[in-house]
């Protein structure tokens, strides 16, 4: 195993995320295959590609779901986020959303805001948790942000599914992380959700850096992004959307289908 | 998903009730045993007494498993080996007790041992004729065992079916170990001719209500824990990680500390209930690992309802109360009448007989409900529309 660190010596702003090389097979199928990403600190960057291209392969990487068999996966440029499991990694900063809404059904919309929110996450601690006037405050600002403040005290089981997404978007905002990972959060929301969707990511990546993982086109370009094609595990063009959908290769392996 | 609620306030006042009829018992089942005289109206023979306590150490055991099997999803189906446990550890001190009353009149060896050859009291043995040290026994057995056997199945992240499976193993292990004599407890006879407890008759009145005093308590102090922790933000903790693990592990929580910790409790708690089971029923032997048994305890749960506790501990005293009439009844169709009563409260009672009671609904649309959400039939105008949906309500 190499001990380098990425190359941000010379960089006045070390990226937010960066992964060199990265490669991982599964039983020989190679899901990333010479994986290179930078996202900037609050950057907002929206990854696409047809299925199988490894985009959620490279979530689960990034969040110490699955180890790369080779290659750096950084977060700013001094974590090395290959030697560490999930609740270390989300502790350290990166939140991520899934691309089926998974909120916690029976619980309250507070509720689940209350377990996002970050604080102390030992057993101990939870036992004797309070929630104090500024965590409190947090919560309501965050409600308001994703729309759901008169359903505080609903069953998030009961929301509907753009509010279930909108819910996890919110609770991805109460870990304060730097680092937000989002896994196509517009399937099967309306098209005026989805525009309060890219809205909402919009205004979140003014403080945060945000990944968005995404197949709607119409999202990615509402989202006016710096936009990443992957295919077969690798990254095969990026740049802005008008220019990647330019790109010869791009048009063959996803958009001319 | 399968979701289990119920109204807040109904099951808060449910708890309320729970607490203050077993506290009720606790105090009213003694007196009336005691203070009126038998042959009078209104006692309650000795029999009756030591048979509720017995129920009651099983509501304990039921709550144990319904903590986490209702809030966290973990399915054990080898509980009743930390009963079992908690129970030999108890039965040791209750064996030392007998001193030179027994058969061969040891005064240190108890009578299976003099039979078996033994020369000398097993390590494993010392410090057992304390009952301070038995009382650390009764928890820290169990408790170690859950601890490591927890830690281990917890952090490979076993779950689901594989950690039932492998805890029917664990007290499958258990029941063929305690059956052997050189293991030092017993054999297949078990620890048993119990006489003293404290100095105490085990056989007096006065012992046997105050035991009964104590199983109450110890439902009532289990309960009140647990609801105490489900309560609190560690329990939606646990509910999370029984609804959505990987959310709650992406939130940064450690869900194996969490599975751990109340692994650990739930078994401690099962411990309790063994040790204060044996010196009622006046015997512990290996038939208490038995696989079987640790299902019948999951069965107790189902039946009564889990999530709430309390539906845990009545599901246990109803299985029991009707097991005890019909193994008099008519023995030979025990088995199928619990069958009949764990299929039929699955048919139509999803949500247990405490989901019954506080009010879940017509049964038969709740019966439905094992193949759809409970949650949205509720408000369904809130709901997502789920084109499976209709079909299955109807």
């Amino acid at each position: 195993m190499s001990a380098h660190h990425p190359p941000q010596g010379a960089r006045p702003n070390p990226p937010a995320l960066y992964l060199n090389d990265v490669h991982v097979a599964f039983d020989g199928f190679k899901a990333i295959n010479g994986l290179n990403l930078i996202v900037e600190k609050g950057e907002l960057r929206a990854i696409i590609g047809p299925n199988g291209a490894g985009k959620t392969t490279m979530m689960d990487i990034i969040t110490g779901k699955t180890r790369p068999d080779k290659g750096e996966v950084f977060l700013r440029h001094d974590i090395d986020l290959t030697k560490k499991d999930e609740a270390e990694i989300a502790n350290l900063g990166i939140g991520r959303k899934f691309q089926k809404p998974s909120v916690f059904e029976s619980h309250t919309v507070y509720h689940n805001l209350e377990l996002a929110q970050k604080a102390p996450r030992g057993p101990l601690a939870a036992i004797f948790a309070r929630v104090s006037p500024e965590m409190e405050a947090r919560i309501e600002e965050v409600l308001g942000i994703i729309g759901l403040s008169d359903d505080r005290d609903r069953m998030a089981g009961n929301l509907s599914h753009g509010q279930k997404q909108w819910l996890e978007i919110g609770m991805l905002l109460m870990q304060e992380p730097d680092l937000l990972l989002v896994d196509e959060p517009v399937a099967g929301m309306t098209d005026a959700e989805t525009e309060q969707t890219a809205e909402l990511l919009k205004e979140i990546a003014k403080t945060r850096s945000v990944v968005v993982v995404e197949h709607d086109m119409t999202f990615v370009e509402q989202l006016g992004s710096k936009v990443t094609v992957l295919h077969e595990g690798t990254v095969i063009a990026e740049g802005p959307l008008s220019v990647v959908r330019e790109d010869p290769h791009v048009i063959e392996v996803y958009l001319g289908r | 998903m399968a979701q289990y609620r119920t109204s807040r306030i109904l099951s808060d006042r449910a708890s309320l009730i729970f607490v203050a009829i077993v506290a009720a018992m606790a105090v009213i089942v003694p007196i009336l045993n005691l203070a009126i005289p038998q042959g009078s109206p209104g006692h309650v023979p000795t029999y009756i007494v030591t048979l509720m306590g017995k129920y009651l150490c099983y509501a304990m055991l039921a709550i144990a498993v319904d903590l986490i099997w209702g809030f966290c999803g973990i399915l054990s189906l080898g509980h009743g080996a930390f009963f079992a446990l908690g129970g030999y550890a108890m039965g040791m001190y209750l064996m030392r007790q007998i001193g030179t009353r027994g058969v061969y009149g040891n005064p240190v060896l108890p009578d299976f041992m003099v039979f078996l050859n033994y020369d000398h009291l097993p390590w494993y043995w010392l410090g057992s004729d304390s009952f301070l040290f038995t009382v650390f026994l009764i928890m820290a057995v169990p408790g170690l065992l859950a601890f490591v056997f927890g830690w281990l199945a917890f952090r490979s992240r076993v779950s689901g079916v594989y950690f039932s499976i492998i805890t029917q193993a664990l007290t499958y292990a258990l029941l063929l170990a305690f059956f052997r004599n050189d293991m030092g407890f017993g054999g297949n006879n078990g620890l048993t001719d119990f006489k003293d407890i404290l100095g105490f008759s085990v056989q007096a009145q006065g012992t046997r209500a105050t035991l009964f005093f104590l199983s109450a308590a110890g439902v009532v102090g289990a309960f009140l824990l647990c609801r105490w922790l489900v309560g609190s933000k560690f329990g939606r903790v646990l509910v999370g990680i029984r609804d959505a693990e990987s959310r709650t592990r992406f939130l940064g929580y450690r869900v194996e500390h969490y599975k751990l910790a109340v692994f650990t409790l739930s078994a401690v708690i099962a411990g309790i209930a063994g040790a204060l089971y044996v010196p009622q029923v006046g015997i512990i032997n290996p038939g208490e690992f038995s696989p079987a048994n640790s299902i019948e305890i999951v069965i107790w749960v189902a039946l009564g309802g889990r999530g709430t506790l309390w539906g845990a501990a009545l599901g246990a005293v109803l299985v029991n109360f009707t097991k005890t009439y019909f193994t008099g009844a008519a023995p030979e169709y025990w088995t199928y009448i619990l069958g009949a009563m764990f299929v039929l409260v699955t048919l139509f009672l999803p949500a247990g007989v405490a989901g019954a009671l506080t009010g879940g609904g017509h049964p038969l649309r709740r019966g439905l409900g094992l193949f759809t959400s409970m949650g949205r039939r509720k408000q369904p105008e809130g709901g997502a529309v789920d084109p499976a949906e209709p079909e299955a309500a109807r």
